[in-house]
């Protein structure tokens, strides 16, 4: 080691290293703070200039005004036009949560069914798994959106000439309509009936729901299957090996000896892919689905108040990535090996 | 993984040779082969007629699109300019052609052996000077190109590099001061990095298409493309930071306090000793963040930029060649496939144990 770039030697005097180093640690923060807060200060005073001059009020009193837009489809909660800005954002916040919820149920069965098959024995399966993998992460989400919607509407036939897999089930260029409890009655299924253009009875996904759902549980669940291959991957070879000399049977060594162990390793990051599968429904904005960013969009664009739709559409996603995290950050309280560092 | 690795795993490496142990192992591993065979059988003989035997590719024979069975490339042969150089002047073509060939020549060389290592930065800045000079022009006699007529194939690529470019050296500041012993820079940095973390890239998007205009001085405009390249430089670099302190994290707590011992300054300390050791551990983290950006980056269609995606989707509103979303799509996810496919194959084999590719070391 070169003599310059050792410390200063004893000699040289007794330096105040320590108030030197804490002088110099609380000046440095003071001035990150005074820049970060000088910057935050000039950029709320152009905007307010700005909304003076643009005569935008701020603040969030336009909820409460009528929306005067309408959406294509609600869940749980009934909207006209009629209704308030508040109402429009609440419906949207439900699409999002109907969306993500259901995508992540089924985008985690087929990614376990597929992680699985991965590493099956049969060389073709696994082959064929680590294709699906492999093509649908390596194109972007909002491409294969685009491509399921258009299959949808461009390759289906119309409803009078839909396709019927299953007897009651209906696909067609208007979306997919299946037997569902009736109102009244919940435990009668009623089947859909054509009239008119359209299905009528049963329920009806729009093409814009039934594209969002194919491509969001398609592409996550390509995600979901590296996790869940990983999880299992990361368990010993001489675990298993130990567990078939007690004699157990594989499906024993599965539950007992390989998914307890596996768990632990693929819960931390399902949990980020469902936070991404939640941040990607907003796609649907790019499809016309009405989520919470496309309501949100629209308020913007009829009210101008940019700030405070952006600030709904932050909070709202910031809400639900600490809920997540907090759900995966309790189960690691609970199952995470003392002692390891996660 | 490597093909067919789970056989592998359970039957030893000789499978690899053994058609019947990898098909035909037991009843249901038979099973599965046969209806695997059968649905190809199915499937694949009409699937092969529509994408090739039927399929229209000359525009010329555009009108058979509409009545024959195939796929109807000739969509893609007759829009092939837009896609790949959007608005640009017709008679300046040539430019975004140079600026198309140089990005890949750069990346090929950046993921291959053939270049020096220690040469690819400053390979890179030329490159990347070069680049902005063909595009805009202004100089050199080039005529000027507003940012509003760049677009295709190459806007996407630019996108994708100078956001990539900018959030780098950002990144690393962030992912230091998140694991810094100093309260206030520990605390923005994790701020800022969740935040953005937290937020879908399209409210990001959104805030500078809608929002950032309001945050300017009176008078002050940035033009669209270029706010939505920041917005991508600034969600990039949240994503790169948690790379970075990825391969922080794994270098040795004794490192840091062996510098120290021979007296090094924190700068010193993260210049020399510990970023060298924590980038190089980062690399398969960063491209597989670069791979996830540069699919993102297709999310600029939404506000209406005209990238790659964006042309695509354009072309489809031309009434010569509207119903023909399928076809367009497929050739959209071939053209990121064949970008990000080999890159992913990249940080895959330096994630093996042992595996380091040419050109691993920073």
């Amino acid at each position: 080691m070169p003599q310059e770039m050792r410390a200063s030697p004893p000699g040289a005097g007794p330096r105040p290293a320590f108030h030197a180093q804490r002088f110099r640690s609380v000046l440095y923060q003071a001035l990150l703070a005074g820049a970060v807060a000088l910057a935050l200060w000039r950029l709320v005073g152009n905007a307010v200039d700005n909304l003076v001059a643009r005569q935008i009020a701020s603040g969030f009193e336009f909820l409460g005004r009528e929306a005067g837009f309408e959406i294509g489809e609600t869940t749980f909660l009934s909207y006209n036009a009629g209704d308030t800005y508040l109402r429009a954002v609440i419906v949207g916040l439900l699409n999002t949560f109907r969306i993500s919820v259901l995508a992540i149920i089924f985008s985690t069965a087929l990614g376990l069914l597929i992680g699985l098959t991965r590493l099956s024995r049969n060389w073709l399966l696994g082959k064929l798994a680590a294709a699906y993998v492999e093509t649908l992460r390596n194109v972007p989400l909002v491409v294969q959106l685009f491509f399921w919607y258009a299959v949808i509407t461009e390759s289906l036939p119309s409803p009078a000439e839909a396709l019927v897999p299953l007897p009651g089930v209906f696909l067609s260029n208007r979306g997919l309509a299946l037997p569902f409890p009736a109102a009244g009655a919940p435990f009668t299924l009623e089947r859909p009936a054509l009239s008119g253009f359209n299905f009528a009875g049963g329920a009806v996904l729009s093409p814009e729901f039934a594209a969002l759902l194919l491509g969001l549980t398609l592409y996550t669940a390509a995600f979901i299957a590296e996790v869940v291959r990983a999880g299992i991957l990361s368990v010993e070879r001489g675990q298993i090996e130990a567990a078939r000399s007690l004699g157990l049977s594989t499906r024993q060594v599965m539950r007992f000896i390989v998914l307890p162990q596996a768990l632990r390793v693929i819960v931390p990051p399902l949990g980020s892919q469902y936070l991404n599968c939640v941040k990607n429904s907003s796609l649907a904005v790019a499809i016309g689905y009405p989520d919470l960013v496309s309501v949100a969009n629209t308020t913007i664009n009829q009210t101008g108040q940019a700030i405070e739709g952006i600030a709904i559409i932050m909070l709202a996603y910031l809400s639900i990535s600490l809920v997540i995290s907090a759900l995966v950050n309790g189960y690691n309280r609970r199952y995470a090996l003392r002692g390891t560092p996660r | 993984m490597t093909p067919g690795a789970g056989a592998a795993l359970a039957l030893g490496a000789s499978a690899f040779r053994n058609l019947r142990a990898a098909l035909f192992s037991s009843v249901p591993s038979a099973l599965a082969t046969c209806a695997i065979l059968y649905l190809g059988w199915q499937i694949l003989p009409p699937l092969i007629e529509w994408a090739f035997v039927y399929a229209v590719w000359s525009p010329s024979r555009a009108p058979l699109c509409r009545t024959g069975a195939g796929a109807c490339w000739a969509f893609v042969a007759d829009k092939y300019r837009f896609i790949l150089f959007g608005g640009f002047p017709a008679d300046q073509y040539w430019r975004p052609a140079l600026v198309l060939a140089l990005l890949i020549a750069l990346y090929g060389a950046s993921f291959s052996a053939i270049v020096r290592r220690d040469r690819l930065v400053s390979y890179w800045l030329a490159g990347l000077i070069v680049v902005v000079v063909l595009m805009s022009g202004g100089l050199f006699g080039l005529s000027r190109v507003e940012t509003e007529r760049w677009g295709g194939l190459t806007l996407t690529l630019l996108l994708a590099t100078f956001g990539i470019a900018c959030a780098f050296p950002l990144s690393i500041p962030l992912a230091l001061g998140r694991r810094s012993a100093l309260p206030a820079v520990r605390w923005l940095s994790i701020a800022y990095i969740e935040l953005i973390r937290g937020v879908p890239l399209i409210s990001v998007l959104f805030m500078a298409s809608v929002m950032f205009p309001l945050f300017l001085p009176a008078g002050v405009s940035i033009d669209k493309l270029l706010r939505a390249q920041l917005a991508m430089i600034f969600f990039a670099a949240a994503y790169l930071a948690e790379a970075v302190r990825g391969g922080l994290q794994a270098v040795p707590r004794e490192q840091s306090e062996a510098a120290e011992a021979l007296g090094l300054s924190y700068a010193q300390r993260m210049r020399y000793v510990i970023l060298p050791q924590a980038l190089r551990v980062a690399i398969p983290l960063l491209v597989n963040t670069f791979i996830g950006f540069f699919k993102d980056t297709s999310l600029v269609v939404i506000i209406g930029v005209f990238d790659f995606l964006t042309t695509i989707k354009v072309s489809l509103t031309d009434p010569a060649w509207s119903g023909f979303g399928v076809e367009a799509y497929l050739f959209a996810s071939a053209g990121y496939f064949l970008f990000c496919y080999p890159l992913s194959r990249y940080s895959q084999r330096l994630e093996r144990p042992g595996g380091a590719a040419p050109g691993a070391q920073l």
